[in-house]
């Protein structure tokens, strides 16, 4: 098929365009990426690190449980934080777009993002204090006669999880929000008019329409969640290690360089398939 | 018209970068001290004082643990470093590696140096000084003494027992642990081998039962100060010291079974450019007075090497760090264990195994 010159010179602007991200991606993603899928297979020995090509760093992470619960470990967490965060952001997200007037919206918005605007240790340290045994939590239990002796909430799964869930509600309220308020109101009519009551309309109108919004702001959930490692050290009080805290330990500790590759590549094989099925799923939608 | 903005720019771009050239020339002219340390070097009161005398500028790079320093090392290029601080006992280590300098005999103070930390098996070599010992202390069990019986803490095995179950802090750093849990099985640090870590891994397993949380020194000391726990195994006077005055109720102990020894030496990379300024600021640190400003630093307190530093010490800062009970603590206490890389990677993997429990 032969080209025009006028359509040689737009795919040249084209290329002219994409070239500086095309660069950029490759300088700063492909590159380091592959260096360090490279890394993955070299070799620790003693305090030398030999660059000779072997499957060993793979066979110890899958042959050594306590490595290998990491992993399962941090799936579990961003599980357990992505579904909470939805539970919780989806009402918050529909007040805010629904029953909050319009010109309140804004303020509303501004005050779910408020925690964004605090460095994350300082958030993670704060909510250490706000669950420790004399904490806010347990005094206000304490006092209601709930319980009788303060609940541990820090230092264990349940405090990375509360963490967490701060943090990732407010992202998947902005991302369920933008998706509620382009809604047009006309389905809704179109359902009443059907008559269907409110929940058949949310449940077989509202929540499809949202679906993409939610995997959006699930799947970011999952990345953020999966790959982070200070609320875990923060809240977890090292009780039960995360694949992130493994891979610092290894790092840190020991400078096995090759090892904290081939967990990284791991971590990124998860990402990448979690990926795949949020982008097949919205596909499924969409047709 | 248009025309004179970019000329316009290009001069105020040329003047800036003359003024960037002048700032830099001027603060060039300033030598500068690159030094690897541990956290208690960050301290400005212990550096502004050398830095002034001086007229230099160290730049610190903190590190914790010798892997990592040593890793920060084998990426550097020869002559990046000046100054190592680093684990006492890991100095042959270092020796071995090549990378550290020989020391001037005759401008150290080491005759002041308390004679069971001079630690000269391991800081010389073949009759050379390679490093010196600028501070040391231990690994044994920080308390508050008003919610638990100060007697319990006299003995290791209290930390096998429901007694403080979910009241206990474990400091995160295997070496002193696995080093404590092996005198309470009975094995000197010294003698420790691959042998005894089964054993020991069983009873890390147990310690992690009746423990709350196995946390940083940041974090242990925080739990320990807001009642969090009551107990920290692997505190000591570095937890407790620099507290005295606003928590007297916090205290530690070295319990009848022993405790570790931790001493950090301080030496000059071989490959350093500025021998004489990083000699000068070795000298400075083993001073009395930069001893005195190292050993109550805001990062951790510890005891100094530097026996004359006690003349700048208050009686205050001499009853915190136990000046009086050191030959007592001196002899029921033993170095961090001494492993290869195989034996140290075996420690880490069990302590890993241990957090995960």
């Amino acid at each position: 098929m032969t080209t025009t010159p006028l359509e040689r010179a737009e795919r040249r602007k084209a290329w002219g365009f994409a070239l500086p991200a095309l660069i950029f991606t490759i300088a700063f993603f492909l590159v380091p990426f592959l260096y360090m899928a490279a890394i993955s297979f070299w070799k620790r020995e003693g305090r030398e690190i030999v660059a000779s090509w072997t499957l060993d760093n793979y066979a110890a992470f899958f042959g050594k449980p306590h490595l290998l619960k990491a992993l399962f470990n941090s799936l579990e967490v961003t599980a357990i934080v992505t579904v909470i965060s939805i539970l919780l952001a989806y009402p918050l997200a529909w007040i805010i777009a629904e029953r909050v007037p319009r010109r309140w919206q804004r303020f509303a918005l501004i005050m779910a993002i408020l925690p964004f605007w605090t460095s994350y240790v300082v958030r993670s340290y704060s909510w250490l204090l706000v669950l420790s045994g004399g904490g806010v939590v347990n005094q206000a239990l304490m006092w209601t006669g709930l319980i009788s002796e303060p609940l541990q909430l820090s230092a264990n799964r349940v405090g990375t999880v509360i963490g967490f869930v701060h943090f990732f509600v407010m992202l998947l309220t902005l991302t369920i929000y933008a998706n509620l308020v382009q809604l047009s109101p006309n389905y809704r009519r179109a359902a009443a008019d059907l008559g269907a009551n409110g929940f058949q309309t949310f449940r077989h109108v509202i929540l499809p329409l949202t679906l993409p919004g939610i995997m959006v702001g699930a799947f970011l959930t999952f990345v953020l969640c999966i790959g982070d490692y200070i609320t875990p050290q923060i809240l977890g009080g090292n009780n039960e290690l995360v694949l992130p805290q493994v891979i610092m330990l290894q790092l840190g500790r020991r400078a096995d360089f090759p090892m904290a590759a081939a967990l990284s590549l791991v971590l990124m094989v998860v990402v990448t398939i979690a990926y795949l099925a949020c982008a097949r799923w919205l596909k499924m939608e969409r047709t | 018209m248009e025309k004179t903005v970019p000329g316009g720019l290009s001069r105020r771009m040329l003047l800036a970068t003359a003024a960037i050239c002048a700032f830099s020339a001027s603060a060039s002219a300033q030598e500068e001290l690159n030094a690897l340390v541990w956290c208690d070097h960050t301290d400005p009161a212990l550096i502004e004082p050398f830095e002034k005398a001086n007229n230099v500028k160290v730049n610190l790079k903190e590190y914790e643990g010798t892997g990592a320093g040593l890793s920060i090392v084998e990426q550097s290029r020869p002559g990046d470093w000046d100054v190592f601080v680093i684990d006492g006992v890991d100095v042959p280590r270092a020796v071995d590696m090549g990378i550290l300098a020989e020391l001037p005999a005759d401008k150290l103070p080491t005759a002041d140096i308390f004679p069971e930390v001079r630690m000269e098996a391991n800081n010389t070599k073949d009759g050379k000084i390679y490093a010196v010992t600028e501070k040391f202390g231990y690994n044994t069990i920080s308390y508050d003494k008003t919610k638990v019986d100060p007697k319990d803490m006299e003995d290791l095995s209290i930390f096998w027992s429901d007694k403080y179950k979910g009241r206990i802090a474990l400091y995160d750093y295997y070496l002193p642990m696995i080093g404590l849990t092996g005198l309470a099985i009975g094995k000197k640090t010294a003698d420790l081998t691959a042998d005894d870590l089964p054993a020991i891994k069983e009873k890390l397993f147990e310690m992690k039962k009746v423990a709350r949380q196995v946390s940083d020194v940041v974090a242990s000391q925080t739990a320990l100060v807001s009642g969090e726990v009551d107990i920290i195994l692997g505190g000591g006077e570095w937890v407790t010291a620099g507290l005295t005055t606003e928590k007297p109720n916090l205290d530690w102990t070295v319990p009848k079974q022993g405790a570790l020894r931790w001493a950090q030496s301080i030496g000059v990379f071989k490959d350093s450019a500025k021998q004489d300024l990083a000699v000068k600021f070795v000298q400075y640190i083993l001073s009395p007075e930069g001893q005195s400003k190292l050993a109550t630093s805001s990062c951790y307190w510890g005891m100094p090497a530097n026996s004359k530093a006690g003349e700048q010490l208050t009686d205050q800062q001499k009853t915190a760090l136990r000046w009086d009970k050191q030959p007592e603590y001196l002899k029921n206490t033993q170095l961090y264990p001494v492993v290869d890389a195989d034996l140290d990677a075996a420690m880490q993997d069990a302590w890993t195994e241990m957090l995960q429990h």
